[in-house]
């Protein structure tokens, strides 16, 4: 049977063009989201991967710089004029060159990380077994040979093969020593330091007070004091011996081109041999890497290292918002959906409502730090620590301030979704409840509102989705660059709402366009984005499935 | 028992106040016999904003009989129903006027505690409206509002009320399962048994088994007759033949009027008005 062919405007009137339009429009942005997240994770998953480190032999080069060792980033095509106005030299007749860019390191002996290289000056490349990365605390990676070790200021003279155990044994020994220089100079010297700090403050208060010299609690103070100072005496009399103990050991190594250097252990984070390496010992260095990166804290204006205390700041001040903006949210919506007067003036303020959240978010960040950092903050520290004056507690942007401001920035999500799960409760169960006898306010809070909370809580995962991603707002209210400590701590009130801290989205924005080596922090940016979308994600996971369960609980109701 | 040996004792003074007031009424027609009054409308008219939906409604509910009330859709008999406990103060636009006694209360007085009235009257809805609850909760949850019943209190009282609504062999095995996994005819008695949890006098049957299947509604039926031994029972439905079935009494409502009112039996046989018998004949669609 032969079919019968559709004119285009049968086509048009069947709907098949709607049904392509709405498809591709999804596959659009499927193909949108999903390609983002790839070209991130791919970006920023490879930035732990131990790269295997290349030596170009150079053309035309003298002694000094006829070898250049590093890791291969980046590889382009280009046009020769574009080279040439750069004021390299180029062959005549070539349109276009290879190049490619080496992350030679060593920039305390070159000056920069970042090469690009003429494939046309390249004599020959090949990857020396010899060679090791050095990962440093300052100056970045450095590139180049082992030659042996001082202890003391004396060469050790041992077996060639024995040098990278040695190495090995002396890293450990330096990562002990820092681990505990690290807990006397955060936790216990900070601990002292903290107590004295509130000796102070209870000094001044009694000097505030004009209490005559002659009391009691002046003696107290002192005796206290110089408690606290025999303690920090001893600390600091370890901690000087540890790092004594730390400077002992220096590696010997020369570069490519035979510079010698003497690397002190006390600067090695990681010593490695990328080229010598097998496959799986790349898979453990990589997990290693992977792990630094999530626990510990940043190096080198923060391009390097962990981002610990930006993964800590952005889930505490999250939860801090969440803790606040729903009980918020959701009273504001029960008012008015449940007890208002459904006129006018409800509509507008429920117009308001909706706009708010149209608001820029740079606008809550000056209205953060202008109500609440010096209005509500200063207050609070005229009255409440007023010995501490003039240097501020309250009065300056931190946690609270941006968790107070972001919840602002989110209450219309909780509210919309509270009013709509509010209205969505069938009104025959609430009959049911008040034919029993129940007040409205009984109803309201047996019935209405358990069955409401699913929609409660979609709410907060809106709200959690904006808040996490959002930066502009927070750089104004409480996000710096570099926290030198956590919010949360073992010192007494443990968690501290004045403090300022670091957060993901700031992080990213630092390192990708604030930091001096936008090239060597390239990899970090992609990073941090996987991972702070992998929080976002787990927060909001989280909350769904509380959702779900409730969910669970409520089927089957008849609407 | 405690709640009826109290109507007992207050019947004769009730009977004395109705029968001054009936000697009073104009309206031959709700004369109901002998039966104590329960809830007594005088002259009751309800708008909904400019539409009225209620005209001048007299009526005696005798006590502890199953009072019906049919007529078509729109008649409003539910809205008269929902006036009994008050239950048309939700809507905003609702004005009323004239009296609703229950008992020899004015229950419109602006002394009275609606919440405590619903307590009086209980009220089952056309739908199975169970709460998102353990079926124990369910039917606890009117006890637990007044206020706090220890454990064994609110066990026996749980127990005597699915027994009274027939429902315990059912359900006895399963009482901290949600409500919501019963069939509608459970949750329909559930819902019943919730009401009368509360032991109201007046209980307020709004189309109880019009969503139901036949067998359910012939257990719902089944449930009236028993219940009728200790509660006024007001019963609103769609279908004659369950009027014919369950009331003692049947009131015929027909544009908000109430049209005639009287006796089940004679209601259904010998009509007074052509009205009635046009409908119960099925004359009108």
């Amino acid at each position: 049977m032969e079919r019968k062919r559709l004119t285009f405007r049968e086509w048009l009137r069947g709907g098949d063009p709607g049904i392509w339009l709405t498809a591709g429009t999804v596959s659009f942005s499927l193909i949108m989201v999903f390609g983002l997240l790839f070209l991130i994770m791919v970006e920023g998953m490879g930035h732990f991967w131990p790269k295997s480190l290349v030596r170009f032999q150079m053309l035309d080069a003298t002694v000094s710089d006829r070898f250049r060792l590093g890791e291969m980033v980046d590889r382009e095509t280009v046009t020769a004029d574009q080279v040439r106005s750069s004021g390299i030299e180029v062959a005549v007749g070539r349109e276009l060159v290879d190049r490619t860019l080496l992350k030679t390191g060593n920039r305390d002996v070159d000056g920069f990380d970042f090469y690009w290289f003429l494939d046309d000056h390249i004599q020959s490349r090949d990857f020396p077994l010899e060679v090791f990365t050095a990962e440093r605390e300052e100056w970045g990676n450095f590139y180049g040979t082992a030659l042996g070790i001082e202890q003391g200021g004396k060469a050790i003279t041992m077996l060639e093969n024995g040098l990278w155990t040695e190495i090995n044994i002396r890293l450990d020994r330096k990562r002990t020593i820092k681990k505990r220089i690290k807990q006397i100079e955060k936790k216990e010297m900070g601990g002292v330091n903290y107590r004295l700090e509130r000796l102070r403050l209870r000094l001044r208060k009694l000097e505030m007070a004009s209490v005559p010299l002659s009391d009691t609690r002046y003696s107290e103070i002192k005796l206290e004091r110089n408690e606290l100072d025999t303690l920090y005496a001893t600390l600091s009399g370890e901690l000087s011996a540890l790092y004594k103990k730390i400077n002992r050991d220096v590696l010997v190594a020369e570069t490519i081109n035979g510079n010698l250097l003497r690397l002190p252990f006390s600067t090695l984070v990681n010593v490695f041999q990328p080229n010598k390496m097998s496959i799986f010992d790349k898979v453990s260095h990589y997990f290693m890497k992977m792990a630094e990166f999530i626990l510990d804290e940043p190096r080198e204006a923060n391009t390097e290292g962990g981002v610990f205390p930006a993964i800590f700041g952005t889930v505490m001040m999250v939860l801090l918002m969440s803790v606040i903006v729903t009980p918020f949210g959701v009273i504001a919506a029960i008012y008015l959906h449940e007890y208002a007067y459904q006129g006018k003036v409800t509509r507008i303020i429920r117009i308001a409502v909706n706009n708010l959240a149209g608001v820029p978010s740079i606008v809550y960040g000056v209205f953060g730090l202008g109500f609440f950092v010096y209005i509500v903050g200063g207050s609070i520290d005229k009255l409440l620590f007023p010995a501490l004056l003039p240097a501020p507690t309250f009065g300056t942007p931190g946690l609270l301030w941006s968790s107070l401001t972001l919840a602002l920035l989110t209450v219309p999500v909780v509210i919309v979704a509270t009013e709509e799960g509010l209205s969505r409760i069938p009104k025959n169960i609430r009959e049911g409840s008040l034919a029993l006898g129940a007040t409205k306010a009984e109803t309201l809070w047996r019935t209405v509102l358990p069955m409401a909370t699913p929609a409660m809580i979609t709410g907060l995962i809106l709200a959690v989705a904006r808040a996490a991603g959002e930066v502009a707002p927070l750089m104004m209210v409480g996000v710096v660059k570099l926290a030198p400590s956590l919010p949360l701590d073992g010192n007494f009130p443990y968690l501290h709402l004045d403090q300022k801290f670091m957060h993901l989205g700031f992080h990213i924005y630092d390192v990708g366009f604030q930091s001096p080596n936008v090239e060597a922090a390239r990899p970090l940016v992609y990073a941090t984005s996987m991972l702070l979308i992998v929080i976002i994600v787990a927060l909001n996971l989280t909350a769904i499935v509380v959702r779900n369960r409730l969910r669970e609980k409520y089927d089957g109701i008849d609407t | 028992m405690n709640v009826e040996s109290e109507i007992g004792q207050e019947e004769p003074k009730i009977a004395v106040d109705v029968s001054s007031i009936r000697s009073d009424s104009t309206d031959e027609s709700l004369q109901t016999g002998e039966s104590p009054i329960s809830v007594e409308v005088n002259d009751l008219s309800l708008f909904y904003g400019e539409a009225q939906a209620l005209n001048q409604i007299n009526l005696r509910v005798p006590q502890k009989k199953v009072t019906a009330f049919i007529g078509p859709s729109g008649c409003g008999k539910s809205t008269l129903l929902r006036c009994f406990n008050r239950m048309n103060d939700l809507i905003n636009t609702v004005r009323i006027t004239g009296k609703i006694n229950l008992l020899g209360e004015d229950i419109f007085d602006p002394s009275v505690n609606v919440a405590l009235l619903r307590r009086r009257v209980g009220m089952v809805f056309q739908k199975p409206n169970p709460f998102p609850k353990s079926i124990y909760d369910n039917v606890a949850y009117g006890l637990r509002i007044q206020g706090s019943f220890s454990k064994t209190v609110l066990d026996e009282a749980v127990e005597k009320a699915l027994k009274a609504s027939a429902l315990w062999e059912e359900v006895k095995d399963r009482l901290n399962e949600s409500a919501l996994g019963l069939s509608g005819g459970q949750q329909q008695r559930l819902v019943i048994a919730r009401a009368i949890a509360i032991e109201p006098e007046v209980l307020l049957l709004d189309e109880p088994a019009s969503a139901l299947d036949p067998i359910s509604t012939l257990k719902i039926e089944e449930l009236i007759f028993e219940l009728k031994k200790d509660y006024t029972i007001v019963i609103v439905t769609h279908n004659m033949q369950q009027a014919a079935r369950v009331s003692d009494y049947t009131a015929f409502m027909y544009l908000g009027d109430l049209i005639e009112f009287g006796d089940t039996k004679n209601l259904f046989t010998t009509p007074e008005k052509k009205q009635t018998e046009d409908y119960i004949t099925g004359r009108y669609g």
